[in-house]
């Protein structure tokens, strides 16, 4: 008799599905200031330990503690409340534009905001990102106007991208945004090229990647991170780790590595997981990781740990794979909630306050809307012309692209 | 004037290029210090650094990922695929990426990328080092193709690609990169320094992107080649002594059919040739254009010579090829027709 039975495939599942209590105890979640801040230059071999731990500031009582904690000042944290509070009433009033069937398509932030804003903050002008399409905190938090997001995503005749884009596609150089692309993980080797020019050209600025938790199983992550270690690219690596890759879960791509973060051990790359609900403990580990770029120590990984509480777009729902109540079991909490917590604990907010800049912030973005709807949304008023189309290809329209315009009637 | 080879004149165009722009960089794998398996490279790095020409880790994807990086802060990257069968991983990052990057971003950001790579069979290196997939490319819009067939195109070209605003695909045909080549391959290799196409300038030239080349009159038939069936195509016409008219396109998209047009009106016959497999291959368009564009002016159908729609094997290598003898039959049957 043969002594090996025979073999059978393990397909990984997660541990709750619809109806299941929600479980999130596989979420290891240290205590608040328990993790160690090395210096910008430490040796990635003596940090491994962050790879697998997660970096917190703020603790249940809303107080920032340890050694990540103490670089923002009140008036920094206040407007990091605001990009938070704009960004979440942005994404309510765009969901219900494209409910009313003002565009085609739709993906909110809910229960991310903090990982883009707080990032943004660390960065100088002129620094590049090359994000995905969940960082729109990104533009808000480098006040970008939000007309123009609006009009970008009711593709009317003011849309930057004259119509060309599916809607939340921004693109801004001046800004710092990348434009962004619908293939998955492209954008994170780019950046890494970008980095790379910046060092070839001995300037000072710098780029961040962007990938989703799903999209580190693509090809173009691993050769992001071989590229960014071998030549040291002054790059952040960035993976926000949002539990979900549509309907399927975060342990389907990470597969027998223990978390995404570890994945920059094996080239060499610092590595750091940080609470992505947590606006201090992200600025603090950017702020880390953009400095250690600056001073050409190379590039750092950082994984967010954090949890996608919306839909992956107006297109999912994600009843269909996962309990309903799992958002609010989410160990993390609320990063607008938390900060909010914290600032009032500070002495700098109230609930009164707090109540009213939401009344504020809605009417503002509703008079933003209005201004964007005036253009024209997806189906009415307004719209980029059908010439638009045919520019822009090539810098130079070559003969058979001016040949169909001209069929076309333009 | 100086005489040298494709792979001469390929780096002449590099050394020129970079020795103008210092946005211009060099990379790839084996390019560096060694200077590329094909030495297309050689003494560049030791020119203008480990910065501005170096070796990549062998990711074809990460090498023209990070070239469309470089190319959106500023820099001019020309890139090395070290065969053009490699550029498969690499494929997503050209055609959703660097081919539509000013499209998507209505210009915020463009993509001034070279993307060089060996093409075509010739030289025994089976189905993994023989492949053209210029067809691959010509369906992308936002692309340029360009393939020479001598020296002093693939200079001319190679700096017009360079200094073009928009990711070009260079598609260097390696049995041309040390002689012109007629498709005998029992007889010796005849030397660039033999040839006219073999006298190059040692400075800056540029030969637009988009214009073919009539490399012979004739007023019979007119044959569409490029890069090496170019050669073939001349040597059939010779041994048939038929007076055909061949077109090198040099650049397949865009296409000089304005040259394509005027030729075949007036011959009102057309053989199309290339390497690449024939269904779905480039010489489908070319059909589908001149019949759109001369169909009243056809005397014949069009004919196509091709390889065989098989990968390309090893050994009968000369069989698969599209020699003389083929698209000699091909010359015929369309003056028969």
């Amino acid at each position: 008799m043969d002594e090996f039975s025979r073999l059978s495939l393990h397909v990984p599942e997660p541990a709750v599905r619809p109806g299941d209590q929600p479980d999130f105890s596989n979420v290891k979640i240290p205590k608040a200031g328990s993790v160690p801040r090395p210096e910008v230059d430490v040796e990635p071999e003596a940090i491994r330990d962050l790879a697998y731990s997660i970096i917190r500031v703020l603790n249940r009582e809303g107080e920032a503690v340890g050694p990540w904690a103490g670089l923002l000042s009140d008036d920094e944290l206040l407007t990091g409340l605001r990009h938070m509070m704009l960004l979440r009433a942005f994404d309510a009033r765009m969901l219900m534009a494209q409910r009313q069937g003002k565009t085609s398509f739709y993906m909110q932030h809910l229960g991310e905001e903090a990982v883009s804003c707080a990032f943004r903050r660390a960065l100088r002008k002129g620094d590049m990102n090359f994000p995905t399409y969940r960082q729109a905190g990104l533009l808000i938090a480098d006040d970008y106007p939000m007309v123009e997001m609006m009009n970008q995503i009711f593709s009317n005749e003011l849309d930057p991208c004259h119509g060309r884009q599916l809607p939340v596609m921004y693109t801004s150089k001046e800004h710092g945004f990348f434009t962004i692309s619908g293939n998955l993980a492209t954008q994170y080797v780019q950046a890494v090229g970008w980095a790379m020019a910046s060092a070839i050209k001995n300037d000072t600025r710098i780029a961040a990647g962007w990938i989703g938790d799903g999209s580190t199983a693509e090809s173009d992550f691993h050769s992001a991170l071989v590229f960014a270690s071998t030549y040291k690219a002054p790059v952040i690596l960035n993976i926000v780790n949002n539990q979900w890759a549509i309907s399927t879960f975060q342990g389907i791509a990470r597969g027998g590595s223990g978390t995404f973060a570890a994945r920059g051990l094996g080239f060499g790359i610092p590595a750091l997981r940080v609470d992505g609900n947590d606006y201090l403990a992200v600025y603090a580990v950017a702020r880390w990781a953009a400095e250690r770029a600056r001073r050409n120590l190379g590039p750092t990984l950082i994984e967010y740990v954090t949890y996608r509480v919306g839909a992956h777009s107006t297109s999912d729902d994600p009843s269909a794979y996962r309990p309903k109540t799992e958002s609010e079991a989410w160990p993390l909490g609320d990063p607008v909630l938390r900060l909010k917590k914290h600032l009032i604990l500070r002495g700098a907010w109230s609930d009164e306050r707090h109540a009213q800049t939401e009344a504020e912030i809605m009417d503002q973005v509703i008079q933003a809307q209005k201004e964007a709807e005036s253009h024209g949304t997806l189906h009415a008023g307004g719209r980029p012309s059908v010439r638009d189309i045919f520019e822009g290809v090539y810098a130079e329209m070559p003969p058979h692209i001016r040949r169909q315009r001209q069929k076309a009637g333009y | 004037m100086a005489r040298m080879t494709m792979i001469e004149a390929v780096r002449s165009a590099m050394d020129v290029s970079m020795g103008r722009d210092e946005d211009v960089v060099v990379f790839g794998e084996d390019v560096g210090y060694f200077g590329g398996v094909f030495r297309c490279t050689q003494g560049l790095q030791a020119k203008y650094g480990k910065t501005r020409c170096f070796d990549a880790p062998i990711s074809e994807s990460g090498i023209v990922g990070t070239a469309i990086g470089m190319a959106a802060y500023g820099l001019k990257p020309c890139v090395e695929i070290q065969f053009a069968d490699y550029m498969y991983p690499a494929y997503d990052q050209l055609t959703q990426e660097a081919a539509r990057i000013r499209y998507r971003s209505n210009g915020d950001f463009t993509c001034p990328i070279v993307v060089r790579m060996p093409t075509g069979g010739g030289i025994f290196g089976g189905q993994t080092h023989s492949q053209s997939p210029e067809a691959l490319f010509t369906h992308v819009c936002g692309l340029k193709v360009i393939v020479p067939s001598n020296p002093y195109d693939a200079k001319g070209l190679l700096i017009s690609a360079i200094e073009d605003p928009d990711p070009v695909m260079f598609l260097e045909p390696k049995r041309l990169y040390n002689g012109p080549f007629d498709g005998h391959h029992e007889r010796p290799v005849t030397p660039w320094s033999k040839h006219e196409l073999g006298d190059v300038p040692e400075g800056h030239y540029s030969i637009p992107i988009g214009k073919a080349e009539i490399r012979r009159k004739g007023s019979a038939v007119t044959v569409i080649a490029y890069g090496t069936m170019v050669h073939v195509a001349l040597a059939a016409v010779e041994e048939t002594g038929i007076d055909a008219e061949v077109i090198d396109l040099r650049s397949l998209l865009p296409l000089d059919l304005e040259t394509i047009v005027r030729s075949v009106t007036k011959t009102g016959r057309c053989v199309v040739v290339h390497e690449a497999t024939l269904t779905s291959g480039f010489g489908g368009e070319l059909v589908a254009l001149v019949q759109e564009h001369c169909f009243y002016h056809l005397e014949a159908p069009v004919v196509r010579v091709t390889g065989w729609d098989t990968p390309y094997p090893h050994a009968q290598e000369w069989d698969y090829f599209p020699g003389p003898a083929r698209v000699g039959r091909a010359l015929t049957e369309a003056m028969e027709g």
